[in-house]
């Protein structure tokens, strides 16, 4: 038996001390081969009697049992050894920078973003999108919406003009999103819901005026729309766009020539913090838009009788809402595509506006 | 408009304090830009100078030593002339700001004397240009008591800004109306009694275009003794902003704000002749009372005597005949002219007056007569003097508007319920008398309401009315009905374009920009555009001066601004309109984007795994297939032509078309066209035209086409040909896809070599790499190579190039 116990224990020292998986495979032949040392004793048992046999034949299997195990275990350590050595000489630094991917680096422009902001609340009422020239004829930009030919009221525009054409007419770059209403009155039997987002010209430029600017203007007509329903409408899209629960508003009795009564509309908000204006809170109200119950005049111009039909249309600032929302503190670097001011003001492409993710993130 | 609340109360019965009627006046339409309190005059007290001595350190200043009404005298020095024992002045104490010197005083020494305090004068405390001497007031004024209130400078001053449709509102007494009207006191505006003159006017009035002066009337009153007006008129016109000149003139100026009526006084002594109301002969110049010389021409209407032009009519007075300290005789003129004639000529003449800004919205014809009246007694009162009776000229009073009232309109357009009476009795607050006739209401439109558009909208008119004296936040907000179905689309084909190219392109690490419309002129040119009629008359600068006919040369400046600020690899786009001519289908709906420098898409500049390289034409190709891509354009279909406009590198360039239409360009921007912007390059740009892409026709279905998988390995050959350096990919793959369409499912380029002996040769390698897809079974070695050699003969046949060896 002590035979047996000095190889048990001369083997388990030769396979803890390979090396390498050529030194295991060296002791396994040495055990386990055909010439091998538990192969030759596990041969010696045939030649053995019953009795013998099964005396020295449970030592001799435990023996090839605990060697197998051994060289199994050992096989494994080794192998883990191999890959964790491996891996070790792999080591690379993580810590080396990344390019950040195109969609990352992208910007929306903040009047586009405001647009599709826009145009979330207001499908969800219902209203369409139109749109019209920038070139427009003195009829459409002034006549038809009620400016006689010599009003003072013309001279207010600051008009950009296009030199005369054969005719003798002027065409002008449009000074307000209006002339879309007249032009889809003529188009579109009510009842009609619009808002039309466009560039609008004045010749006017200083810190708050550029004279290139973008409006955006609602329409409504059909046979019973008035005043309180314009207000809810007002309401209802400031406290979306500017994503309040609430919003104060006050209307002020005032004038355009193509709205009869003519009514500005102020929001109540807090400046009180530099660079930041809260709305539906504080003590400040800021003129945010203008509208009005659509002059008869006007209705008649886009062939609408104004017996049958009635309605209302209010215009605000594209650039000014979105500066009273994102805080942009100057107007003019709207359009100097200084890459600094996109960069920092303008929207991921995949931030998309709606109402069910929210408007802004 | 300005006016102070003491004049306000000259009108108007009330207890309301300044600030509630500020807030009823902006309620009813009446914006208050400002409302003064004059609480800056506050610190200001009256106070005696008990003695005046030498300084002892300067001559011309003196130590004085001040009661201000409390506790010991106070040693202030001074500098005045006049600053002497027993002069009661106004005095500012240390912390007191003083708005005249822009200085908040503290205790100060000067020349080694102390001074706790200022004995201020009336430029100091912005009362007038006086400063010859501190104030120097009667010596039995109120010591300790406030300066401001002695003087009637604490009395508040409201500024309000009056819409073009309130013509009335331009005098403090239809301000007063509008403020009673909406309940806030009682109107006492006093009746002017006719004057009964003494003989006739001896200068007589020729109207020669009565269409421009409805109506005129002129008095004289003689012996008057000019001088200036009394302290009380002095210091509401000073707290509007006016300067007092000398009675006659300040009566004007009184009675413009006070009723919103503008009259002109002219020295009777310098008329020579009689008056006559006639245009301006072309070129005829005159002095007005600004001290400027204007030109006149025919569209300009004047009142002219034997000498010339004596007056710019309605908009200004002439230097010539205006009145002075030595007036004795008077002309007063109270007249009616056309508001379009006004505004014209106020604007070609660049004159913004108190007249003008009343004539042009319209003044009450009906008080053309009691306007003269009142100027007359406000004459005699303080200048004294006789004065003749009135001659009228020109003028007829004619009927009232009427218009029927119809009570139901206020609801259906506002959605306020106001009983009839309730509204009948704002309008009669507001001066329109009702009649019943024939089972009608008629409203009868006080003359001061020049502004209603009586053809176009009375209804509305009324209806604004009883709107804003009923009170605007009385109306409630009433949802709009919504549909009863879930909504559907509303954007158009058109926008939804817009929409996906702008995101599409931003998706490609692009920076969208908003450039302007119009762009220098000589840019436009060298993109195409300048022409005439896209030119603006009055450009608001002249590299302003074009509407541009591409996106390009605004987004390529803008990429060499950047650069100039330090930011040289720049990736911009912009989805707007560009103009081919002035009608609507002129204007395009354009993507264009550049790239400059090394702003590829992986990103610009330098990088440890590998620098970008500089921006090339297959940037911008990939650019604005993404775009169309995005936009809905069937891009497999489109084929690539190298016809770009000039502005691209000829041979770096390329048109995307699908059959005839071209759908955009690209390319690497010529050097010469970069030269007209004045920007180094390398540019490269691109521009794709939203509004020619085909429509999509709406399917009866969304399903997608059945997905096919094939169970068979699809199988990858390579293939490289020498073809002539012309030759383009494009036909390669064509033919390479062409040679057998069931089998070839994909063909790539993976190389291309134009080196070595084959650059001697003119002539180059293209490398193809070619997916074949069975359908029905694995594929044999013998029809892999009958399929190799197909491709072969195909491409060797197209483009008379051989297979590489």
């Amino acid at each position: 038996m002590s035979e047996l116990k000095t190889l048990e224990t001369e083997l388990m020292t030769a396979i803890e001390s390979a090396s390498d998986e050529a030194a295991l495979e060296a002791v396994r032949l040495s055990a386990m081969g055909k010439k091998g040392a538990v192969s030759e004793l596990l041969k010696s048992l045939g030649a053995m009697t019953p009795d013998e046999r099964k005396e020295k034949g449970v030592a001799i299997n435990a023996l090839r049992d605990a060697v197998t195990g051994a060289l199994a275990t050992r096989k494994q350590a080794l192998k883990l050894a191999t890959i964790n050595a491996r891996l070790a000489a792999e080591t690379l630094d993580v810590t080396l920078p990344v390019r950040p991917a195109p969609a990352e680096r992208g910007r929306i422009h903040p009047i586009a973003q405001v647009i599709d902001e826009i145009t979330a609340i207001f499908a969800d009422m219902g209203f369409a999108i139109a749109e019209g020239p920038d070139i427009e004829t003195d009829h459409y930009n002034f006549t038809a919406l009620n400016f006689p030919a010599g009003h003072p009221a013309r001279e207010m525009h600051d008009t950009f003009f296009l030199p005369p054409d054969a005719n003798g007419e002027r065409k002008v770059l449009r000074t307000h999103t209006s002339p879309v209403q007249v032009r889809t009155m003529e188009t579109q039997k009510p009842p009609i819901r619009i808002v039309i987002p466009g560039k609008t010209y004045r010749q006017d430029s200083d810190a708050t005026h550029s004279p290139m600017f973008h409006q955006v203007e609602g329409l409504v007509i059909d046979r019973t729309a008035n005043v309180a329903n314009m207000r809810w409408i007002l309401e209802e899209f400031c406290k979306a766009f500017f994503e309040v629960s609430h919003v104060n508003m006050r209307f002020r009795p005032s004038y355009f020539p193509f709205t009869e009564p003519s009514i500005e509309v102020d929001i109540q908000c807090d400046r009180s913090r530099p660079g930041e204006i809260r709305m539906g809170e504080g003590k400040d109200w800021l003129e945010i838009l203008g509208c009005g119950m659509v002059h008869p005049n006007v209705l008649r111009a886009g062939g609408l009788d104004p017996d049958e039909y009635q309605g209302f249309a209010w215009g605000m600032g594209i650039d000014r809402i979105a500066m009273l929302k994102y805080g942009m503190p100057d107007l003019r670097p709207f359009f100097e595509a200084d890459v600094r001011w996109i960069e920092h003001y303008g929207f991921r492409p995949l931030d998309l506006p709606t109402l069910f993710g929210g408007l802004s993130t | 408009m300005k006016f102070t609340l003491a004049w306000l109360k000259d009108h108007l019965e009330t207890d309301a304090t300044a600030t509630e009627i500020a807030e009823r006046l902006t309620a009813i339409g009446l914006e208050v830009e400002s409302l003064d309190d004059k609480a800056a005059l506050k610190p200001f007290v009256i106070a005696r100078v008990v003695t005046a001595e030498k300084h002892p350190n300067a001559d011309k200043l003196r130590v004085l030593m001040v009661d201000i009404g409390k506790g010991d005298p106070v040693q202030v020095v001074c500098g005045a002339p006049n600053a002497r024992a027993g002069l009661v002045g106004a005095f500012a104490a240390p912390g007191a700001y003083v708005p005249g010197i822009d200085t908040t005083l503290a205790v100060g020494s000067i020349r080694g004397v102390e001074s706790r305090g200022m004995m201020c004068s009336e430029r100091e405390l912005q009362m007038s240009d006086e400063h010859n001497g501190i104030i120097d007031l009667p010596g039995d004024a109120p010591v300790g008591t406030s300066f401001a209130a002695y003087a009637g400078l604490d009395d508040p001053v409201f500024e309000v800004k009056l819409t073009p449709n309130q013509p009335d509102r331009t005098g403090v007494s239809g301000i007063a109306r509008d403020l009673a009207a909406a309940g806030l006191g009682t109107l006492k505006t006093p009746v002017v009694a006719p004057v009964n003159g003494d003989g006739a006017c001896p200068v007589s009035v020729t109207i020669e275009d009565a269409d421009l002066c409805p109506g005129f009337a002129l008095r004289l009153v003689r012996g008057v003794k000019n001088g200036p007006s009394p302290q009380w008129m002095q210091q509401r016109l000073i707290a509007i902003g006016l300067r007092p000149i000398n009675a006659l003139v300040d009566i004007t100026n009184y009675i413009t704000f006070d009723r919103g009526r503008p009259l002109h006084v002219f020295d009777a002594a310098k008329v020579a002749g009689n008056l006559t109301v006639r245009r301006a002969k072309a070129g005829e110049t005159v002095l007005a009372l600004d001290g400027r010389t204007y030109t006149l021409a025919p569209e300009n209407c004047v009142i002219a005597d034997a000498n010339g032009v004596e007056s710019i009519a309605g908009v200004m007075g002439g230097e010539h005949s205006g009145c002075d300290d030595a007036t004795t005789d008077v002309l007063i003129e109270s007249a009616l002219w056309n508001p379009l004639n006004i505004a014209r000529t106020g604007r070609a003449l660049g004159i913004i007056t108190d007249a003008r800004y009343r004539f042009e919205r319209g003044v009450d014809p009906r008080f053309m007569v009691p306007g003269l009246d009142l100027a007359t007694r406000m004459v005699i009162e303080l200048c004294g003097g006789t004065p003749s009776q009135a001659i009228i000229e020109g003028y007829t009073e004619a009927p009232l508007a009427e218009i029927e009232h119809h009570a139901p309109e206020v609801n259906r357009l506002t959605g306020i319920d106001v009983p009839e009476a309730e509204q009948l009795s704002i309008l009669a607050r507001l001066g329109f008398e009702a009649e019943q006739r024939g089972g009608k209401t008629i409203l009868k439109v006080p003359s001061w309401r020049t502004d209603v558009d009586w053809r176009g909208s009375p209804r509305a008119d009324i209806v604004e009315e009883v709107m804003r004296i009923n009170g605007m936040n009385a109306i409630a907000p009433v949802p709009l009905p919504r549909a009863a179905e879930v909504g559907g689309r509303i954007l158009t084909p058109l926008q939804i374009r817009t929409r996906a190219a702008r995101r599409a392109l931003a998706v490609r690490g692009m920076l969208e920009c908003v450039t302007y419309s119009f762009i220098p002129q000589a840019h436009a040119e060298a993109f195409g555009g300048g022409h005439a009629a896209l030119i603006l008359e009055n450009p608001i600068a002249s590299d302003m001066s074009t509407m541009r006919p591409s996106l390009l040369p605004g987004l390529i400046a803008a990429a060499g601004r950047n650069a100039r600020r330090g930011r040289g690899d720049v990736a911009l786009f912009e989805v707007s309109g560009t103009y081919e001519n002035d009608t609507p289908t002129g204007q395009r709906r354009v993507a264009g984007g550049v790239r400059r420098g090394t702003a590829v898409m992986s990103g610009d500049g330098r990088d440890w795994r590998g620098n970008a390289a500089p921006v090339s034409v297959y940037d911008a190709k990939a650019d604005a297939l993404a775009a169309l891509e995005a936009a809905g354009a069937p891009v497999a279909n489109i084929q690539i032509g190298t016809d770009a406009p000039a502005w691209f590198h000829p041979g770096r360039s390329g048109t995307l078309k699908l059959g005839p239409k071209v759908l955009g360009v690209f390319g690497e921007l010529h050097p010469l066209a970069l030269e007209a912007l004045d920007v180094k390059g390398p540019v490269v740009g691109f521009e794709v035209w939203l509004d020619a892409l085909p429509d999509t026709k709406a399917k009866p279905t969304k399903a997608k086409p059945k997905l096919d998988l094939s169970a068979f390995l699809p199988v990858k050959r390579d293939f490289a040909f020498v073809v002539d350096g012309r030759t383009q990919a494009a036909q390669v793959i064509r033919a390479a896809k062409g040679a057998d369409k069931k089998l070839v499912s994909d063909v790539s380029v993976f190389d291309v070599f134009t080196g070595g002996a084959l650059a001697a040769e003119g002539r180059k390698s293209i490398a193809i790499e070619v997916t074949l897809q069975p359908a029905d079974a694995t594929l044999t070695d013998e029809q892999i190579d009958t399929a190799s050699r197909a491709i072969i003969a195909a491409v060797e046949k197209a483009t008379g190039g051989t297979l590489r060896a």
